[in-house]
């Protein structure tokens, strides 16, 4: 469904992706792994299309991600380093507005992602108030409700306690039984079924 | 059900203006700055208000300039730093249209405001009462062409650390025509001429600007993303 092929990506003099390919297939979660800086966030970011590659394609359906821009992007959902949330805002504003842009979300929805994230107990406090961890379940209820087949998730678990930790290899697992098909760049070992993995590892060479 | 181009535009209006009010600090700036400087010519030029009533055109319009490129560094700059300029590429709604959004609502908190308080400062320089309607709507006109000139320059600084400097050179230039047009019509207002003719030229660049901006600045902030 997702593939990637020869993509060979420069930042300035450094030659950061040296032909990296791979297919992701519905149900299955591509694991990027490897050492800081080889590459794993600038492959998400080329994958999103934030990024242009020197060389190389990314096709989605069957159809280069490039011709049809808008389309791809109502499929995917993307979390970067930095959840994408307005500090003076609280979790539900920021989730109605963040998944409201997408598709139309009623508060009842809102709420229940944020039951599911763990994040239900500070939900009407404005997010600049809440600690790393707790903006990153906010805006990984943002993810689930996007209900984007196609999940690009930077370090998903950075700032995360245990819980958490096990709540994002949940999440990750209830979207591949949907058929989902996930992305994830990961420093850790995520506790997933070896048989759904696709592992990656970038720099290696 | 995917969210349609009008209701995605309703959503970035009704956050940032939520947004803008719950921080009125950064809404009172540009608008008390330009209170301050055009209250400072009185001061410095001279009491004599027929000499000042001629200074007027001018000092209105390069202290709103001077005062929209301080509101013009807040347009995109937070919501590149969070994140949210991201989602908006990814979203899957046109980057242009979103963009357009977010200046003409940039425009409603910034331009607006300065355009109603600006009897004020005019009325300290020696304008008449009757002219108050025409420097209100110029200015109006006005703010509103140069926030989408300058939704351009702030996408292309967005790169840059130190972006300030850069967008301010990068503006003046292309706001120069609104300054001549919109002094002049202010001008013709406070000397009780027709100033339907540089109102007119003042449309023609709004209108310019809001078929061309958006794209530029979807363009830049694509740019500025990488």
């Amino acid at each position: 469904m997702l593939k990637v092929s020869g993509l060979h990506l420069w930042r300035g003099d450094r030659h950061v992706l040296r032909g990296v390919s791979f297919e992701g297939v519905p149900g299955k979660c591509v694991l990027l792994t490897g050492r800081n800086g080889a590459g794993k966030t600038s492959l998400i970011r080329v994958i999103a299309g934030l990024l242009e590659a020197e060389e190389g394609e990314v096709s989605w359906r069957g159809q280069s991600t490039r011709a049809d821009r808008h389309a791809f992007h109502s499929d995917l959902s993307y979390l970067g380093h930095e959840p994408p949330l307005k500090g003076d805002l609280t979790a539900q504003e920021n989730l109605r507005f963040l998944v409201g842009i997408r598709r139309s979300v009623s508060a009842a929805e809102i709420d229940a992602a944020l039951s599911r994230t763990g994040a239900k107990a500070f939900s009407d406090r404005p997010v600049r108030m809440l600690s790393a961890g707790q903006k990153r379940r906010v805006a990984l209820a943002g993810v689930v409700l996007s209900q984007a087949p196609l999940w690009l998730l930077d370090e998903p678990t950075t700032n995360l306690d245990a819980d958490g930790q096990t709540l994002v290899c949940e999440l990750i697992n209830e979207q591949l039984s949907r058929d989902g098909l996930v992305v994830a760049a990961v420093h850790h070992a995520m506790a997933l079924p070896e048989s759904r993995l696709i592992p990656l590892e970038l720099g290696a060479a | 059900m995917k969210t349609s181009p009008l209701a995605a535009a309703g959503l970035v209006v009704v956050r940032d203006l939520r947004l803008a009010f719950r921080k009125p600090s950064q809404l009172m700036q540009p608008l008390v700055f330009f209170l301050i400087v055009a209250t400072l010519f009185p001061l410095s030029l001279t009491p004599e208000m027929s000499r000042l009533r001629d200074a007027a055109p001018g000092v209105l319009w390069i202290s709103a300039l001077l005062s929209s490129l301080l509101a013009l560094e807040f347009l995109f700059r937070e919501d590149a730093m969070d994140g949210t300029l991201e989602q908006f590429a990814l979203s899957g709604q046109s980057l242009t249209w979103m963009l357009f959004a977010k200046t003409c609502t940039h425009w409603l908190f910034t331009g607006v405001p300065l355009a109603l308080a600006a009897p004020v400062a005019a009325a300290a320089l020696g304008v008449p009462g009757e002219a108050m309607w025409g420097v209100v709507a110029s200015l109006a006109l006005g703010s509103f062409a140069l926030s989408l000139v300058g939704a351009v320059s702030a996408g292309l600084t967005l790169g840059a650390r130190r972006g300030g400097v850069l967008l301010s050179l990068l503006t003046l230039p292309l706001a120069v025509p609104i300054l001549i047009f919109g002094a002049r019509a202010t001008e013709l207002a406070i000397t009780g001429g027709d100033l339907a003719g540089p109102m007119y030229l003042l449309g023609a660049i709004a209108v310019l600007g809001v078929t061309l901006a958006p794209l530029a600045a979807a363009a830049a902030v694509r740019i500025g993303l990488e």
